[in-house]
């Protein structure tokens, strides 16, 4: 299935980008994250198991266990610091 | 704007505005309880930019969010403040881009016909912005610019509500 991811804050920095168009077989936010995690270099590094990453699905905030579809909006980021 | 959900005769008032521009705290209560004569108490609570954070001087503060998700967020928020409190109306204003220090960041004010709904509120609000609306704050400092990193104490404070928090 095709998703779009959106990175954000020091997540965004990191990868050097603001968004992706992704193919994916995961089938959950978690999977997608050790998907991206598998591509290396900063992206093992910024998405690493361990590294506080946030995630959202379709804009709320999810687990790892969130089920992916064709078309979601997906998000990772850091911790958030508003307010 | 939430979408209004007439109580049994409750009039009720909820917004959220998330921008660059500052706000007056004196309109927004103003707008807050305007015509709704059964409002008794308003509770406003302003964020402002410290001048310094974790022993280090703040030159500027860079607020970047999730826009979409960040309204839709404060929105869900307020709907669960209207579930728990008897308030009257809720409004939050939060600002991003680049700010300086004493500059204001935040507003969350909160109308009730008596004092303690909205006390309550108010801080039930802000507990849950820290640890769940989408922004990040990143500071410039004498060693650089840095982002800020998220408090475990935010997320204790969400906790005393009931509310699990892991952000931090």
């Amino acid at each position: 299935m095709q998703i779009e991811i959106r990175f954000f804050a020091s997540l965004r920095e990191a990868l050097g980008q603001t968004s992706l168009s992704w193919r994916t077989e995961a089938a959950t936010v978690g999977a997608l994250r050790d998907e991206l995690t598998a591509r290396g270099g900063v992206w093992a590094e910024a998405l690493a198991r361990g590294r506080a990453v946030r995630a959202a699905l379709d804009q709320a905030m999810v687990g790892d266990e969130a089920a992916l579809r064709d078309g979601a909006e997906v998000a990772f980021f850091p911790p958030v610091t508003g307010g | 704007m939430v979408a209004p959900e007439a109580a049994a005769g409750a009039q009720r008032r909820a917004s959220v505005s998330i921008r660059h521009e500052d706000f007056d705290l004196s309109a927004e209560v103003a707008a807050l309880r305007a015509g709704i004569p059964a409002v008794g108490a308003v509770c406003a609570f302003v964020g402002t930019v410290r001048d310094r954070n974790e022993g280090a001087s703040v030159a500027t503060m860079e607020l970047e969010h999730y826009p979409g998700m960040t309204e839709k967020s404060i929105e869900a928020m307020i709907e669960q403040a209207f579930a728990r409190f008897d308030i009257l109306g809720a409004r939050v204003v939060h600002r991003v881009g680049l700010l300086q220090p004493q500059d204001q960041i935040v507003l969350v004010a909160v109308s009730s016909m008596h004092r303690g709904e909205s006390f309550q509120a108010c801080e039930f609000l802000m507990d849950y912005l820290k640890t769940q609306a989408p922004f990040w704050k990143k500071e410039v400092t004498p060693e650089g610019a840095r982002w800020v990193d998220a408090r475990v104490s935010d997320d204790a404070a969400l906790a005393r509500w009931g509310i699990a928090s892991g952000n931090a």
